[in-house]
């Protein structure tokens, strides 16, 4: 009887333990993991215990219209934490820019994925959907994207949107969109789907979604976006760690003031944190070195839909689309107009005020005593 | 295009143009309407009259002496919630930001606090005003719909802003958009009912200082 094990019947825990982290290890990640998640504490050791017995999840990874930014993130965010080795433990079957095939031996590659691990692999797709013209904008040998998708889909188990464009539509469907682009909801009814927006999107936000699925076999809990609340429940402004500034009404006027030097709010330069729910201000990037705020430049809103098309990045909040002078100017002409059409029936309809026969003109009265002439 | 979207967009675009054309439309036919002719010599030349006028605009905003026990309380409080509204309006750094945004025009914000401490004396103000007036016999019986809508239109403005300031009730971009819809409600309102008197407050005042100096009336 043959007892060798592969790598696949490898469960979290043993190879944790193969890498060097102890039972410890894994319960101060847990620990960290229900608490980045907004689970209560008292779950932490159940997380611990699930994680360690669980096994490897298949993972197929499409990639659509998109510029593999999120892919890209994803990759350099390796540091060595459990974490990162989440990211190991996936079993990712099919990638076609990680992948060493190509061609028919990566579609064979793919089929089998599907068939082997029916109805419980776990679906990532970044890019959003083009659908205009039948889909001809992205294809992957000789299928549309959307064909794709509503094939792969059928079986997954649940669908991981990954980035703007994916949960969105992101860049691709900015005005005027050319290729129909829309996200994977507007394709996709039927299956369970988180979507993990940003461009890119935090990879920490990744592994936690990955870690609550490997640990309790279901997806965290979503707003009425699909995001993980417990990342997208707040605004980066609400983490801010210039929203003092704001509270105070200290505002930078331009990127090179005493005020930008000062770190105060950025929200006259055109931030869109107070609108833009991610928890960039408190996972930050580049293993917790920053954000984009952090480094003086105000939030684009990246995580949010259509965040493209919702006005200049420069321009603030508190501004709106003004009307121009041309259509004012045609308003005051329509009141002018109007006005006197009004006052002119008015006038028409009352009766005249002419003054009786026997009361003389003005002129010819005398002026009165004491005033000048 | 959600709430927000709306509200910064089409629907600021639709109340400016709505309010522009209703200001033009009240005032041109403010203009056109029949005068009777004067028929008395004036008393005064026309530059006394014109000083009259001016001296009018100033001197209504502080009621006779004879009056004060009665309307003191009122005009007390219409001054505190006027003087409050423009702190906020001309004060506040995003009001500011969006005039400079629209007109290219800027100037410096007040503090945060101070446009805090206006915001709450407006909202004192306009609420014990709106008590006042229905507690009021006479007051109640002389108010009209129009009364109550101004009254309206400008509560919401100054409630939903000092809401977005403190962010509480809603996320913030709920409450902005709140706000602005309010402001817009206010905008279209603006030509069609009293609150037109922000527009018409000073020419009519002067316009009346002007007849009254003609006739050798004290202004």
């Amino acid at each position: 009887m043959n007892n060798a094990r592969g790598p696949d019947d490898e469960t979290l825990g043993e190879m944790l333990a193969r890498r060097g982290f102890g039972r410890r290890s894994l319960l101060k990640f847990a620990i960290a993991m229900t608490s980045s998640l907004a689970l209560p504490p008292l779950v932490a050791p159940a997380m611990a215990a699930n994680l360690a017995k669980a096994r490897r999840r298949s993972v197929i990874w499409l990639s659509f219209q998109e510029c593999t930014g999120c892919l890209e993130t994803l990759l350099r965010s390796s540091t060595p934490t459990i974490s990162a080795l989440i990211f190991d433990f996936i079993s990712l079957d099919y990638q076609e820019a990680l992948m060493a095939s190509a061609g028919s031996a990566a579609t064979r590659t793919l089929h089998e994925a599907i068939a082997t691990n029916k109805g419980e692999y776990l679906l990532a797709i970044d890019g959003s959907v083009p659908v205009a013209d039948g889909g001809v904008y992205s294809m992957t040998g000789g299928q549309s994207n959307h064909a794709m998708l509503v094939d792969i889909a059928a079986n997954a188990k649940a669908i991981l949107a990954i980035g703007t464009c994916a949960a969105y539509g992101g860049i691709p469907k900015a005005h005027p969109n050319p290729t129909g682009a829309v996200g994977v909801e507007d394709v996709i009814t039927d299956k369970p789907i988180v979507n993990i927006p940003g461009c890119p999107p935090i990879p920490d936000v990744l592994s936690g979604v990955l870690v609550h699925f490997i640990a309790f076999g279901k997806l965290p809990e979503l707003d009425d976006r699909k995001r993980p609340l417990a990342y997208f429940g707040t605004t980066i402004h609400d983490q801010c760690y210039r929203r003092p500034f704001y509270d105070q009404g200290k505002f930078a006027k331009s990127f090179d003031d005493e005020g930008a030097r000062l770190g105060w709010c950025l929200f006259e330069l055109g931030c869109k944190g107070p609108i833009t729910h991610n928890a960039c201000a408190s996972l930050k990037w580049n293993g917790g070195t920053s954000f984009p705020i952090e480094s003086g430049h105000g939030c684009l809103g990246c995580s949010e839909p259509d965040f493209w098309d919702k006005g200049g990045f420069y321009t603030s909040l508190a501004g709106g689309s003004g009307t121009g002078w041309r259509p004012a100017a045609v308003a005051a002409g329509i009141g002018v107009v109007g006005g006197s059409i009004a006052a002119l029936t008015a006038r028409n309809r009352a009766r005249p005020d002419t003054p009786p026969a026997s009361v003389p003109a003005a002129a010819a009265l005398p002026p009165p005593a004491g005033t000048s002439p | 295009m959600n709430l927000l979207e709306f509200a910064r967009g089409p629907g600021l675009q639709a109340a400016s143009l709505i309010m522009i054309a209703g200001i033009f439309w009240r005032v041109c036919g403010i203009f056109m309407l029949r005068r009777r002719p004067q028929r008395a010599q004036a008393r005064h030349p026309l530059s006394a009259r014109l000083a009259g006028g001016a001296a009018l605009i100033a001197t209504r905003f502080i009621p006779r002496r004879a009056f004060w026990t009665r309307i003191g309380t009122s005009v007390v409080l219409s001054t505190a919630f006027h003087i409050g509204l423009m702190l906020i309006l001309f004060g506040g750094a995003p009001h500011i930001l969006l005039i400079h945004q629209i007109t290219g025009i800027s100037w410096p914000d007040l503090p945060k606090g101070i446009v805090v401490l206006a915001s709450g004396i407006t909202l004192a103000s306009l609420l014990a005003l709106l008590l006042r007036r229905i507690r009021h016999p006479v007051m109640r019986l002389l108010s009209t719909t129009d009364d109550y809508l101004s009254w309206a239109m400008v509560f919401l403005p100054v409630l939903t802003g000092v809401l977005l300031s403190g962010e509480t009730v809603a996320d913030y971009g709920t409450l902005l958009a709140l706000h602005i819809l309010s402001v817009e409600l206010m905008m279209i309102w603006l030509p069609f009912g009293k609150l037109m008197h922000g527009a018409l407050v000073f020419a009519g005042r002067g316009a009346m200082g002007i007849n009254f100096t003609r006739k050798g009336a004290a202004t």
